[in-house]
């Protein structure tokens, strides 16, 4: 079953059967406590036990640095478990992917991204 | 008395064009103005760009007025978060954001009062920043974000303008001149274009 949060400004969905999270619209929160039900539909995935993940953020036009941080938060969680491989689909024609995306990157090295 | 700290301009010309946005306080509460951030900044951004003629490089997916509109929405909403949060609302001194086009860069102006008694840790925030080495920086204070839950601001967005957008980054704290106990902070961003 899909699960989704929903809000006029952006769309974060995820669908089990192709273990994926898509992030869609301009996510700019005020803080941590704002992006808790994100964050808790991201740490569901890995509570699941799949053996991947995807976070597709290819119409994600703005992600502020709570957003980041959030997402930085969930990558070393999954860095943790050492047996869930992660991929970022990005996309080239949206810039703050190409400047910003590589920093999850550095946080774990194993992490395919992938900028079409 | 003023004190500076970073790349700060004091005596900056006015640039060619410029755009200012301001803030009074209000009624309304700091999570009901917070979508205000992100439509400002995108306004500014989508200002800005129609100064940039239009460029059809078909190499480069992504055209120089697109990473320069993309990044003036990402400062202006980092520096209007910031201003927001730390913002002394005690003080009914307004906040305003101020973009100005000058030839081979932008100038961002982000001004707002803070608590006095809030200055010095600030101070000394902006002593890491500009002592430090950014990315290095960038990855600890994620891993420090990650490990702590109680951490309430992230302390990204700069260090996101230093690395990710090579920007260089200012500040000047004085008190104003009618009101000495209230001590204003303006931040300064430039970006080259």
């Amino acid at each position: 079953m899909t699960i989704e949060i929903k809000t006029e400004d952006y769309c974060v969905e995820y669908d089990p059967t192709l273990r994926t999270v898509t992030f869609a619209g301009r996510l700019r929160l005020a803080g941590a406590e704002d992006y808790a039900a994100i964050a808790q539909l991201l740490d569901d995935t890995v509570t699941q036990g799949l053996p991947l993940v995807v976070l597709n953020l290819q119409s994600l036009h703005s992600l502020n640095s709570s957003g980041m941080a959030m997402l930085s938060k969930f990558v070393i969680k999954v860095r943790q478990h050492k047996t869930i491989q992660i991929i970022v689909q990005g996309s080239k024609d949206i810039p703050w992917q190409g400047r910003s995306l590589k920093n999850l990157q550095r946080l774990m090295p194993d992490l395919q991204l992938k900028l079409d | 008395m003023a004190q500076i700290f970073g790349d700060f301009i004091e005596d900056l010309p006015a640039g060619d064009e410029y755009l200012m946005i301001g803030f009074c306080p209000g009624s309304l509460s700091l999570q009901k103005r917070w979508r205000n951030n992100g439509l400002s900044a995108d306004f500014l951004a989508d200002y800005l760009i129609t100064f940039f003629p239009g460029d059809e490089d078909h190499l480069n997916p992504v055209s120089r007025r697109a990473e320069i509109k993309g990044a003036v929405s990402y400062i202006a909403n980092e520096l209007l978060e910031n201003a927001m949060k730390f913002n002394d609302e005690t003080s009914q001194f307004g906040i305003s954001i101020q973009l100005q086009l000058h030839p081979n860069k932008l100038i961002f102006l982000a001004t707002n009062s803070v608590n006095p008694v809030a200055v010095k840790h600030f101070q000394t925030i902006i002593q890491e920043l500009i002592t430090g080495n950014p990315e290095e920086m960038y990855v600890q204070r994620l891993e420090e974000n990650a490990a702590d839950a109680t951490l309430k601001t992230s302390g990204l967005g700069f260090l996101t303008m230093i690395s990710d957008y090579v920007a260089k980054l200012g500040w000047k704290f004085e008190p104003l001149p009618e009101q000495p106990e209230i001590i204003t902070v303006t931040t300064m961003v430039q970006l080259s274009i």
